[in-house]
């Protein structure tokens, strides 16, 4: 399990970020995908927007984008009426559970 | 570079049968040597094998249980475009000299391991593919319009056209109101819009040119070959709307072979979902983005069978490996003017587009008779 995997596990969200050349490295990855250089872990903005959605039964789920780079699926949560593209998120809660990956999301 | 032609194919039906995968495999291979009686096991160079198995050491397996002693066996996986990309192998070895014969089977049972991709950690609890296909439907509806009837449209002319292929998995037919009617997997998608993964198992053969008249009196030439993979991510794609990959490989395919996509007369294409359909039509410039819905209503309201003529995935049925060679033998069937009923008048010049997970990796062949 590598930091991401086991940081998650305890409902933390951290990200990958180059050392030398300081791209963000998505997924998560200990080496990076532009230089090969050694990665830090670190935690992101919580703050994203809103890439697109849709609809299971009564789980809304979406794309949200952190940091203009970082693109995650999860459950959108909260009071939705007519959510816009590219209006505010914020993770809420993530997770890592039996190997599942888990990620929640609220319109602010 | 030596010249490459297909020459040879073999078909079983698509099912939801417990079928063994080398049992798959053999009866594909089995089929193509009824098929071309001139082919005798020794003239194999290389045998490739398609398939998302778990199953080890596939390509010496078949080889053994077909009785052939090939220099290359090996298996390729690439989830839902192993078939195009086994083909590409399979031409690399002829045009460098390495082989002059080379049979390519894929096979996969319905319930194989490559309809999930569990490293892709970014797509969190919804990894199952109704997900991205819901997020490219809902990106095409907000962008172009686009409208649970059109959609509905796509999935009832590729379950009409199937009925004329022997090999679909089904052959029922359906009203566009009935596909509308149908139970709803999201907001955005229908049980009709999806394709259903399967059991079977499809083959080819290939040749260089200079001996391709020994195997079939009508070699087909593979004239053109683009392939691009953008990520394995599917979050990855810049939007939703437009399959980049797929404009990539379409491009690098035009241009190697020197033909448009007006000059294309019949087309595979990956319908994973209706969407992709529209999506794949517009990024292979048949129509400009946003006017594949209208193209496809047309060739349904006129029974023109130029694209998806065997009935696509959708009503052929998706066993990943196998799709792309079905693709392969539905265009070389077609050029070859052995379609039968399904034939498509005059053709000359037929395209397949096969891809893989949410678009993240397509291969677009261009075949001329």
């Amino acid at each position: 399990m590598n930091k991401f995997e086991s940081e998650l596990k305890k409902g933390n969200f951290i990200i990958s970020e180059c050392s030398d050349c300081k791209e963000i490295v998505w997924p998560p990855s200990n080496y990076c995908n532009k230089c090969f250089g050694h990665v830090k872990w670190r935690k992101p903005s919580e703050i994203g927007k809103l890439i697109e959605f849709s609809k299971k039964e009564n789980v809304n789920f979406c794309i949200a984008e952190f940091e203009e780079k970082i693109r995650i699926m999860g459950t959108l949560i909260g009071e939705i009426i007519s959510p816009k593209i590219g209006q505010r998120v914020k993770l809420k809660k993530c997770g890592l559970n039996d190997g599942q990956f888990n990620f929640t999301m609220a319109l602010i | 570079m030596n010249k490459v032609c297909l020459v040879g194919y073999g078909n079983t039906k698509f099912s939801r049968e417990n079928i063994s995968i080398d049992s798959l495999l053999l009866s594909a291979t089995k089929s193509l040597f009824e098929q071309n009686t001139n082919l005798n096991q020794k003239d194999i160079d290389a045998v490739i094998v398609s398939t998302n198995d778990n199953t080890k050491y596939l390509a010496a397996i078949l080889s053994e249980i077909a009785g052939i002693k090939p220099k290359i066996a090996h298996t390729v996986e690439s989830l839902c475009n192993s078939g195009a990309n086994s083909t590409v192998s399979a031409y690399s070895y002829i045009a460098s000299g390495l082989a002059k014969v080379v049979l390519v089977v894929g096979a996969e049972r319905y319930d194989s391991p490559g309809q999930i991709l569990d490293w892709d950690k970014s797509r969190g609890e919804f990894k199952h593919p109704i997900f991205w296909g819901s997020i490219f439907t809902k990106s095409h509806k907000r962008k172009f319009g686009t409208t649970e009837e059109e959609l509905a449209i796509v999935s009832a002319k590729n379950h009409k056209n199937a009925q004329e292929n022997p090999h679909a998995y089904s052959h029922k037919n359906y009203t566009v109101e009935e596909l509308l009617n149908s139970k709803k997997l999201t907001e955005d998608l229908k049980v009709s819009d999806c394709s259903r993964s399967c059991t079977g198992a499809s083959a080819i053969l290939l040749a260089s040119e200079d001996i391709s008249k020994k195997f079939s009196s009508h070699p087909v030439k593979i004239k053109g070959i683009g392939q691009k993979t953008v990520s394995a991510g599917f979050t990855k794609n810049a939007n939703f709307s437009c399959m980049q990959s797929t404009v990539d490989a379409g491009k690098m395919a035009y241009e190697m072979a020197g033909i448009k996509a007006s000059d294309v007369d019949v087309a595979e294409i990956h319908d994973a979902f209706t969407v992709c359909e529209l999506m794949a039509l517009e990024d292979l410039g048949f129509v400009s983005h946003g006017k594949g819905a209208k193209y496809v209503k047309n060739l349904f309201d006129t029974e023109n069978r130029k694209i998806n003529p065997r009935g696509g995935l959708i009503g052929s049925g998706h066993p990943l490996g196998a799709t792309g060679i079905a693709q392969i033998i539905e265009i070389l069937q077609q050029l070859q003017g052995v379609a039968g009923k399904r034939q498509v008048e005059n053709c000359k010049v037929g395209l397949v587009h096969n891809m893989s997970a949410a678009a993240t990796s397509s291969t677009v062949l261009l075949l001329e008779s």
